[in-house]
């Protein structure tokens, strides 16, 4: 195949995963109402008993509810990630899988033309939820807008292949809820989302070791500093370290010689 | 990389294929010549090993060991050229039930690589070719079970293989859409020249001159015309030549 068939490929990819998140209205609607309900309920509850110090990258003493941002941003790709996974499932269990497996063009290459597809729909309703956050009062620096977007990518594209590495693991759609309490809540909440890592390692050194090896810390900071238009090379050096972790587990684990989906099988009655 | 004589080579050459999945063989040193042009059945039971063979043939997963060969071109050496040159329709259904026949048909088209002018005629052409055309445009979702396998058809024909592989494509439909889709596949054998690899546990759905292979327990125990398997073994029907082979090899 040319590299023209390569990138129509792509476009297919990246058209049917975009036809069937407008098709899914409720997906879009709950990704928003998920941070927003954080942002407007728990982090107003807190914004007046918990202020946060002065600390990278800020410059100024800010209110809980602006620090919180970043990690619902980082929230939304978690989520998103975790739902191209279920859809991955989803897609085995209705056999759809076997068309986009059977292709020509290299596994690898699907599986990242997907990643990046998924990646793509979270921005939409990351400014979406940033332009809501906007009128309820949250302004971060202007160009923090433009600057924050390369993190964006780069830690959407993390929590994809996390989601398409899980998705290998996963026998059946009932499996999900286990992603949930095994994977979502202890990233979102053993991180840097909620709380500093300082105000952690105070009140747990043990909790703060685990949220230095939570890759979903790195994402969020990755996050908080590009939207204050600053870079912490560390974080982002980590959040692409994960991604070739991630997403070298999630091509090993599709590849069809010796890929966990060949235990997994991939749908069909018969032997 | 050497091209093959596509005059002498045959459509699916296997040889050697052994797969266990869980400690149990599913597919024990499988050996199998599919020749250009034909309708080839593959006859066996429920788990016999077909939709396995199938599975490693699309390589949907790989052989542990053996060798597959799709108009000469090694499916682990060429894998993409290979795999171009196949059409499947799986066993269970494998349309996204969300997206109508044409959206389906065009993901198909974009996995393939196929440019969009050739694409959007090629979806008119084999939707019409089923009779389609007029619900394009539906989800499949709604679609009867032999409307949805008249899809998968159109589909695994798309982009033009050469081999077309059915995985028990009548398997829940009603006897007169399985008597349509059987003509409809066996007529593309004449009017294409495709090859066809028609697995089922159904064994009036195999005509005398069919070239037959038969699976049983992972292992191909005959294969030939029909007629001829049924003279081997003195049997009257190629039911009671099936019976007489594949319960000699169970005792």
């Amino acid at each position: 195949m040319t590299g023209a068939g390569w990138a129509r490929c792509f476009i297919g990819i990246c058209w049917r995963e975009g036809l069937r998140f407008i098709q899914q209205r409720s997906r879009f609607v709950s990704a928003l109402v998920r941070p927003l309900i954080w942002l407007f309920v728990f982090a107003a509850g807190f914004r007046s008993v918990l202020g946060v110090s002065i600390i990278p990258p800020y410059e100024t003493y800010i209110l809980y509810d602006e620090y919180i941002i970043p990690g619902l941003i980082a929230m939304i790709q978690l989520f998103n990630g975790m739902q191209s996974s279920l859809s991955m499932v989803y897609d085995r269990e209705m056999g759809s899988m076997r068309v986009l497996l059977t292709s020509p063009v290299p596994r690898w290459f699907l599986l990242v033309s997907k990643l990046i597809a998924g990646t793509l729909l979270s921005l939409p309703q990351i400014y979406v939820f940033l332009g809501i956050a906007w009128l309820y009062g949250i302004e971060l620096p202007p160009l923090g807008y433009i600057t924050v977007l390369p993190a964006l990518i780069l830690s959407g594209l993390m929590l994809g292949a996390l989601g398409l590495l899980l998705s290998s693991m996963i026998r059946q759609l009932e499996n999900f809820a286990g992603v949930m309490n095994f994977i979502i809540f202890p990233m979102f909440f053993a991180s840097s989302a909620l709380y500093p890592l300082w105000k952690i390692e105070e009140a747990s050194p043990l909790l703060h070791d685990i949220c230095s090896y939570n890759p979903f810390t790195y994402a969020v900071e990755g996050i908080r500093f590009m939207l204050y238009v600053k870079f912490d090379p560390f974080s982002i050096e980590m959040v692409a370290g994960f991604l070739v972790v991630f997403l070298g587990g999630a091509i090993a684990a599709y590849d069809p010689a010796k890929g966990l989906i060949a235990r997994v099988r991939t749908g069909g009655a018969g032997a | 990389m050497t091209v093959p004589d596509q005059t002498q080579v045959p459509a699916l050459a296997v040889d050697g294929l052994t797969h266990k999945i869980g400690g149990r063989t599913i597919l024990d040193s499988v050996g199998v010549a599919v020749p250009a042009g034909r309708f080839v059945v593959l006859l066996g039971q429920n788990g016999a090993g077909k939709t396995t063979l199938f599975s490693l043939v699309t390589r949907l997963y790989t052989a542990q060991a053996g060798a597959i060969r799709i108009f000469g071109h090694d499916l682990r050496q060429e894998s993409s050229r290979a795999l171009s040159q196949l059409g499947v329709v799986f066993q269970q259904r494998a349309l996204d039930p969300d997206l109508s026949a044409h959206q389906n048909l065009w993901y198909h088209a974009a996995l393939h690589g196929m440019p969009w002018g050739t694409a959007r005629k090629r979806i008119a052409e084999e939707l019409g070719r089923v009779g389609l055309a007029a619900y394009a445009k539906r989800k499949v979702r709604g679609f009867s079970g032999g409307e949805a396998r008249r899809v998968e058809i159109a589909r695994a024909l798309l982009h033009n293989p050469r081999l077309l592989l059915c995985d028990e494509a009548t398997v829940g439909l009603d006897i007169r859409s399985r008597a349509e889709i059987i003509a409809d596949v066996r007529g593309l054998v004449r009017d294409r020249n495709l090859t066809v690899l028609w697995a089922t546990h159904l064994i009036d759905e195999v005509q005398p001159d069919d070239l037959t292979i038969i699976l049983h327990q992972g292992k191909v125990l005959n294969q030939g015309p029909a007629r001829a398997i049924i003279a081997a073994v003195g049997a009257s029907s190629l039911n009671e030549a099936f019976r007489s082979i594949t319960e000699g090899k169970a005792a």
